[in-house]
C-alpha cells in the first residue's frame, strides 16, 4: 500500500519540521524528491539526512518569477516529470488587526496563498499531459476555525481550501487530485516561540493530549498522494489529535 | 491543404486522440471531436507553442472548428 516507487515529487518549505518529515516519508515510499526553500544550507542537511533521491532547488517563494520558473526547474531536476506537488511552505507574520500593517498581509498572502496558486497553475500543464497528478497542500486548523492575532494567516490558509476545491473540479477528469492537509499544532519552529504558559493551555484543548509530530502530517501527505487515494479529491484532512472535529 | 493545416491537424490527432479522418477542416472540437473545456485550453496552448503565436481568451473563444484554427494561425502567425 501506499508504494510511490516511480515517482517524483516537489516539496516546498521543505526544510522546516514539516516539510522535511513530508520529504523523508516521500522517498521511504519510493519516490524522488525536489526539496524547495529559501535557505540553501538547510535544504542541503536535510537532503544529507535523508540520504538519496533528492535533489535541491532553493526558491523565495515571495518573488513571483522565481515561483514561476519554479516548476519547469523541478520537471527538469526530475527527469522531465512532475508527478506530485506538495505545497508546504508558510510564513506567519501575527498582529491584531488594529496593527497589521500591509507588509504583514502582503507577505503572508504572497507566500502562502498567491505561490501556491502560481505552482499549481504551472504544475497543472504537464499533470494534464500525463493524465495524473497529485496536489497537495498543507492547509491549517486556524483556516477553519480563526485564530486572534492570524488574520492574514488564517485567510491565506482558508483561500487554499476555496483554491483547492475548485482546481479538484477543474482537474478531476484528467485524474488529477487535489487536496489539503490541516495540522492543528505540530512541533515545528512555529510553535516553538510559543511561551510555556501558552503552550499548556494549548495542551488543554488537545484530546489526544500531545502535539502532534510532523511525521503525521507526512503520513496523510503520503496518503494522499498514492494511487489507493486516486478516487479523494478536494477534501481536507484535519490532523489534529481530535483538537477540532470538522 | 496548406502545412499550417497539416500541423494543425496533427496536434489535433494526438491531443484529442482521434482519428485522423474525423478531423475535417468543418469537425467542431467540442460536438464532433468530443473535445471539453480543458482540451480546448489543451488544444490552444499546443497552437501557441507549435506556432509561436498568441491566442488572448477572447479570440480562443471564437475559435470552434479546426478551420477556426487553421485561419487564425494563419492571419497571426509571424
Amino acid at each position: 500500500m501506499f508504494d510511490l516507487s516511480g515517482m517524483t515529487a516537489l516539496v516546498t518549505g521543505a526544510s522546516g519540521g514539516i516539510g522535511s518529515a513530508i520529504a523523508r516519508a516521500l522517498v521511504q515510499q519510493g519516490a524522488t524528491v525536489a526539496l524547495s526553500g529559501t535557505r540553501e544550507d538547510a535544504l542541503k542537511a536535510v537532503a544529507a539526512e535523508i540520504g538519496g533521491k533528492t535533489v535541491i532547488l532553493p526558491c523565495n517563494l515571495g518573488d513571483a518569477e522565481a515561483v514561476d520558473g519554479l516548476i519547469p526547474r523541478a520537471v527538469e531536476a526530475l527527469g522531465g516529470k512532475l508527478d506530485i506537488l506538495v505545497n508546504n511552505a508558510g510564513v506567519t507574520r501575527d498582529n491584531l488587526i488594529m496593527r497589521m500593517k500591509d507588509e504583514e498581509w502582503d507577505q503572508v498572502i504572497s507566500v502562502n496563498l498567491e505561490a501556491a496558486f502560481r505552482l499549481i497553475r504551472a504544475a497543472a500543464k504537464p499533470m494534464m499531459k500525463a493524465r495524473f497528478g497529485r496536489v497537495i497542500t498543507i492547509t491549517s486548523i486556524v483556516g477553519t476555525t480563526g485564530n486572534p492575532g492570524q488574520a492574514n494567516y488564517a485567510a491565506s490558509k482558508a483561500g487554499l481550501v476555496g483554491m483547492s476545491k475548485a482546481l479538484a473540479q477543474e482537474l478531476a477528469s484528467r485524474n488529477i487530485t487535489v487536496n489539503c492537509v490541516a495540522p492543528g499544532f505540530i512541533a515545528s519552529a512555529m510553535t516553538d516561540v510559543l511561551a510555556d504558559a501558552q503552550k499548556e493551555a494549548l495542551l488543554g484543548k488537545i484530546p489526544a493530549g500531545k502535539l502532534g509530530e510532523g511525521g503525521d502530517i507526512a503520513a496523510a501527505v503520503v496518503y494522499l498522494a498514492s494511487q489507493e487515494a486516486s478516487y479523494v479529491t478536494g477534501q481536507t484532512l484535519h490532523v489534529n489529535g481530535g483538537m477540532a472535529m470538522i | 491543404m496548406s502545412e499550417t493545416a497539416e500541423r494543425v491537424k496533427k496536434i489535433v490527432v494526438e491531443h484529442l486522440g482521434v482519428e485522423a479522418e474525423k478531423v475535417t477542416e468543418e469537425a467542431s472540437f467540442i460536438d464532433d471531436l468530443g473535445a471539453d473545456s480543458l482540451d480546448i485550453v489543451e488544444l490552444v496552448m499546443a497552437f501557441e507553442e507549435e506556432f509561436g503565436v498568441e491566442i488572448p481568451d477572447d479570440a480562443a473563444e471564437k475559435i470552434a472548428t479546426v478551420k477556426d484554427a487553421i485561419s487564425y494561425i494563419e492571419s497571426h502567425k509571424g
